[in-house]
């Protein structure tokens, strides 16, 4: 064989080896379709790995979440749709596995909480710039000798 | 109030928010997922025996005394700590100890058993992990309460201690005995 050829014949296997290692890395699933395969992924990303709780059930390779990630499947494949299977997991793990929990009564601060700090810091901000306003209005402050900050 | 010392309060406020952070993460186990699963019948099951791969044995077979659960795994190092207890204090609880080895070769398992002793009644097995997902099981060990009427009445995440068994599992496991008595 030319030189050319072994490298080729090289490069080929080389390929091949990349491509196996990375079929092993993640756990394939026989999708009909593009739309199937993006509802799954959609759907996968809203939902959070238990195991490693900072990951979602789609990037997550924890042995439990590849189980999981079969489950969702399957039920697609059976025809439910996503709020089923969100409501088929929160029964057997509670909300904790949605990334964003539904709303109701428990779950008020967690929604609206920091919307509430950003108007009690816009209230704040308003009052100290409404004193300042009125201060400069009726003349420079006295000087009392304090460092300005 | 002097509004020279309005960022010190604040500051004392973001610092007690943090301290409270840290309070609450060393006293609570931030990992341990809440169960909806408490108070609710256990999910039906049929599993093979580990001994018996042949046999199924599932919560038909269980109905009517209570039993402990106990999801365990010759993968699982956390096991390794908390086996010695069970097979000291397994029968101090009084109620059948039904393992739970989850996904795991049935080799690897009856070897570790075999090593460290068997402390259960009976051992099914959950290679492919489906009836783990329904009783809401993250990984191992978990141990699971469940009455005679087939509810689950207690969960527990993390090595069982003695400290768990005498706090938690006994007190519940009376508490049962006199709902029946009654």
């Amino acid at each position: 064989m030319k030189p050319v050829q072994w490298a080729s014949l090289l490069l080929a296997a080389l390929v091949a080896l990349v491509s196996l290692t990375s079929l092993a890395a993640v756990d394939p699933l026989p999708f009909k379709d593009r739309a199937e395969e993006v509802r799954f992924q959609n759907l996968t990303r809203q939902l959070r790995c238990l195991v490693c709780q900072n990951e979602s059930l789609n990037d997550s390779s924890a042995p439990l979440a590849a189980d999981l990630r079969r489950d969702v499947f399957e039920q697609m494949r059976a025809g439910k749709s996503d709020a089923e299977i969100k409501a088929w997991l929160t029964d057997r793990y509670s909300d904790f596995v949605l990334y964003e929990p539904p709303l109701r009564g428990g779950t008020l601060l967690l929604w609206f909480g920091p919307l509430v700090a950003l108007l009690i810091g816009a209230g704040v901000v308003v009052t100290i710039v409404r004193k300042r306003a009125t201060g400069v209005r009726a003349g420079p402050p006295p000087d009392t000798g304090e460092d300005d900050w | 109030m002097n509004t020279r010392l309005l960022p010190l309060a604040g500051f004392l406020l973001l610092l007690a928010l943090l301290g409270f952070g840290i309070w609450w993460s060393s006293t609570h186990d931030l990992r341990a997922v809440p169960s909806p699963l408490i108070g609710k019948p256990a999910p039906s099951f049929d599993l093979p025996l580990l001994y018996e791969p042949t046999r199924s044995f599932g919560s038909a077979d269980l109905a009517g005394e209570p039993y402990l659960l106990n999801v365990f795994g010759s993968w699982c190092v956390a096991c390794r700590d908390e086996h010695p207890i069970l097979m000291r204090e397994g029968k101090r609880l009084g109620i059948r100890l039904v393992g739970f080895n989850y996904k795991d070769e049935p080799d690897d398992a009856k070897r570790w058993l075999a090593q460290f002793g068997d402390p259960y009644d009976v051992v099914i097995a959950d290679y492919p992990g489906k009836v783990a997902i329904d009783f809401g099981v993250t990984g191992a060990p978990e141990s699971f309460l469940v009455d005679g009427q087939g509810i689950i009445r207690y969960k527990y995440i993390s090595p069982i201690t003695p400290q768990v068994i005498a706090t938690e599992l006994l007190p519940r496991i009376a508490a049962m005995r006199q709902e029946v008595a009654r």
